[in-house]
């Protein structure tokens, strides 16, 4: 069945005419090229690595950021947008364009030299060269300030050495964006993948994201350049203010996934037959998609306005945290319930909204887990930080 | 060279279709409006002679109200250099709409016009070959293939059981067929600076409808099917329904 997206409140109204274009684009996109072989890729825990080329040359990646650097130059709506449209196929591919987009080429064009965004920029968004993001460690995640990995000053070059752990697009990267601390304070450093000492083993043994890729990064005394440091931004301050461009991403792509599950359930729940008619028609299968209707739809909602914020430079990383948490947290429900209506078929992998479901688990801990976020907004409505 | 692409707004073939309140058109309210498939491949050859020619220059004209502006900017996006809105409502009377396109083709430098072979909406297959018939130029229909060489357009066409390959001076009209090419989707920079590419509109001639539609009726709704029994001892039961219910026996 053709996938029908829904727009309760007609959010489609308040698009403008490119971003509407946009939608079609990408929709068709995921549609014609993800659709017809995601099944395959997460029962062999394969990222869709051909995709990749097609992203470049079709602008997904990179496209909030200028066009001399050969971006589309995209307002916040086009790339929540993006985002949506990416994840109602499937979390792994709107994954592997966060990264790229917001962890990756969001550190260079904001604290990198001319250099370095002359160099990067252009290869990240055509796809030429694929990134990723080294914050989280196995004994650090939520908790990223008592980062064990160091860089220590030679001289002529800095030298690296530290482990980094769930890691998304790890082993495909031809550049990684280690965070490391430099004399006790955090600092980000452009690593290319290829340097003697650096090794990015596959985590493949997951039950959740099996279409996208996820490694540790080890970093053995790895030497880097002097100029491979970003110069703009020290301390917590780097690797957050990425954070906070994912989760925009985030916070509308999840609705993505859940709106394709709503839609598996509804389309399900009025072809399904028992006790003689169609198990759309029974109150308690209603009540389950009422809600979902109805979160999906303030989500939209929410994620609407947070662009308009967003693209008015109004907006505050507490303000995206809401977003995340509810959004991620409702779609967790939402995927839940559709699984609940599919009954036995729900276990499936015919039906797409156990992978989505799976998927989401990760989504709901990656960026910062749902219960950091209370404690983000708990902090900035109070002005008391609850973390320890 | 000059290359002309006649497109059309029609509904997305996902939608579902009712007649208006009034009975006498298809509600086109509240369904997404797409550019006409077969006009997909029209624009894409467009786009493949001038990266073969370099020196090609494509204008896409749309009939309609405001959503032929979407449709224009679709072809821009995709990469048409320019659009012309003919400004009016297009009805069933494919000679009408032909005439309204010949007109405003007529004063424009053209070498070659593409259109799809169809519109997915009312399948009337006519204009485009009405719209060469007015200016007076060749036209080949349901093309696969085509090929251009010092002012002569080859096309191979599809014809019952087999392909037909024949040959005209430019300036000519030829329509697409699924197969001449692979559409390529809009990239989002084109998607961006086709809102910077300009957009003429023009009245559209005045023009006589001379078919009139009496009435737009949905398909009866089909009732649900019936299994009699599985094997031989259910046949008896499905002659008898067969020829006491259905009466088809």
């Amino acid at each position: 069945m053709a996938y029908k997206p829904l727009d309760y409140y007609r959010i489609q109204d308040l698009l403008t005419d490119e971003e509407k274009l946009i939608q079609e684009t990408v929709r068709d996109f995921v549609t014609e090229n993800l659709m017809p072989i995601i099944q395959d890729c997460n029962r062999e825990a394969r990222f869709p690595l051909e995709l990749v080329p097609k992203l470049g040359k079709l602008g997904f990646l990179g496209t909030p950021y200028p066009e001399k650097y050969g971006c589309a130059d995209l307002g916040a709506v086009a790339y929540g947008i993006i985002n949506q449209e990416l994840e109602r196929g499937d979390s792994g591919l709107r994954s592997f364009v966060s990264v790229q987009t917001s962890l990756v080429m969001y550190p260079i064009f904001a604290y990198g030299t001319d250099k370095q965004k002359d160099y990067w920029l252009p290869r990240l968004t055509q796809g030429e060269a694929i990134g990723c993001f080294g914050l989280t460690e196995p004994d650090f995640g939520s908790n990223p300030g008592g980062m064990l990995t160091r860089a220590e000053d030679k001289g002529s070059h800095y030298v690296l050495s530290g482990n980094k752990a769930w890691i998304t697009n790890g082993t495909i990267a031809d550049v990684a964006i280690i965070w490391a601390k430099l004399d006790g304070v955090v600092r980000g450093f452009i690593v290319e993948t290829d340097r003697e000492g650096f090794s990015t083993p596959e985590n493949k043994n997951k039950f959740s994201l099996r279409a996208s890729v996820t490694s540790d990064l080890i970093l053995e005394d790895v030497e880097i350049p002097k100029e491979n440091i970003l110069p703009g931004v020290q301390k917590l301050k780097g690797p957050l203010s990425c954070l906070t461009q994912a989760r925009y991403g985030i916070a509308w792509g999840c609705m993505g996934a859940a709106m394709a599950i709503f839609d598996e359930a509804l389309q399900y729940s009025l072809s399904r037959i028992q006790f003689d008619k169609p198990i759309a028609s029974f109150q308690l299968v209603q009540n389950k998609l009422t809600w979902m209707a109805t979160e999906i739809t303030k989500a939209q909602l929410l994620n609407y306005r947070l662009g308009q914020l967003k693209a008015d430079d109004k907006v505050t990383p507490a303000q995206v945290s809401m977003a995340k948490r509810n959004n991620v947290g409702a779609a967790l429900e939402i995927a839940r319930m559709g699984r609940d209506i599919l009954g036995a078929n729900g276990i499936s992998d015919e039906y797409q909204t156990f992978r989505h479901m799976n998927n989401l688990e990760s989504v709901n801990t990656y960026e910062g887990t749902y219960d950091i976020h209370t404690l983000v907004i708990g902090h900035e409505l109070t002005g008391i930080p609850a973390f320890f | 060279m000059k290359i002309l692409l006649l497109l059309k707004t029609v509904a997305d073939s996902e939608a579902s279709i009712r007649p208006t309140s009034d009975g006498k058109a298809v509600a086109l309210s509240d369904i997404n409006l797409i550019l006409n498939p077969y006009d997909e491949y029209a624009v894409e050859e467009a786009l493949q002679i001038r990266e073969k020619n370099g020196d090609a220059e494509i204008t896409a004209l749309c009939y309609g109200d405001e959503m032929a502006i979407k449709t224009l900017r679709t072809a821009l996006a995709l990469g048409v250099e320019k659009g012309v809105h003919i400004k009016g409502q297009p009805g069933f009377d494919s000679l009408t709409t032909a005439k309204i396109l010949a007109a405003a083709i007529k004063d424009m430098d053209y070498d070659l016009i593409l259109c799809g072979k169809q519109a997915i909406d009312d399948d009337s297959s006519s204009v485009g070959v009405m719209v060469a018939e007015l200016l007076d130029i060749p036209s080949v229909s349901v093309a696969v293939k085509l090929d251009i060489t010092d002012g002569n357009v080859r096309v191979t066409r599809e014809i019952e059981g087999g392909h037909e390959i024949v040959e005209m001076k430019m300036p000519c009209l030829v329509s697409a067929q699924k197969g001449l090419n692979e559409p390529r989707y809009p990239s989002l920079k084109g998607i961006m600076a086709a809102k910077k590419k300009p957009i003429e509109e023009k009245d559209a001639l005045a023009a006589e409808t001379q078919i009139e539609v009496l009435r737009v009726e949905a398909p009866a709704t089909r009732s649900a099917g019936k299994i009699v029994g599985e094997g031989e001892e259910a046949v008896p039961e499905l002659v008898r329904l067969l020829k006491e219910e259905a009466k088809v026996l």
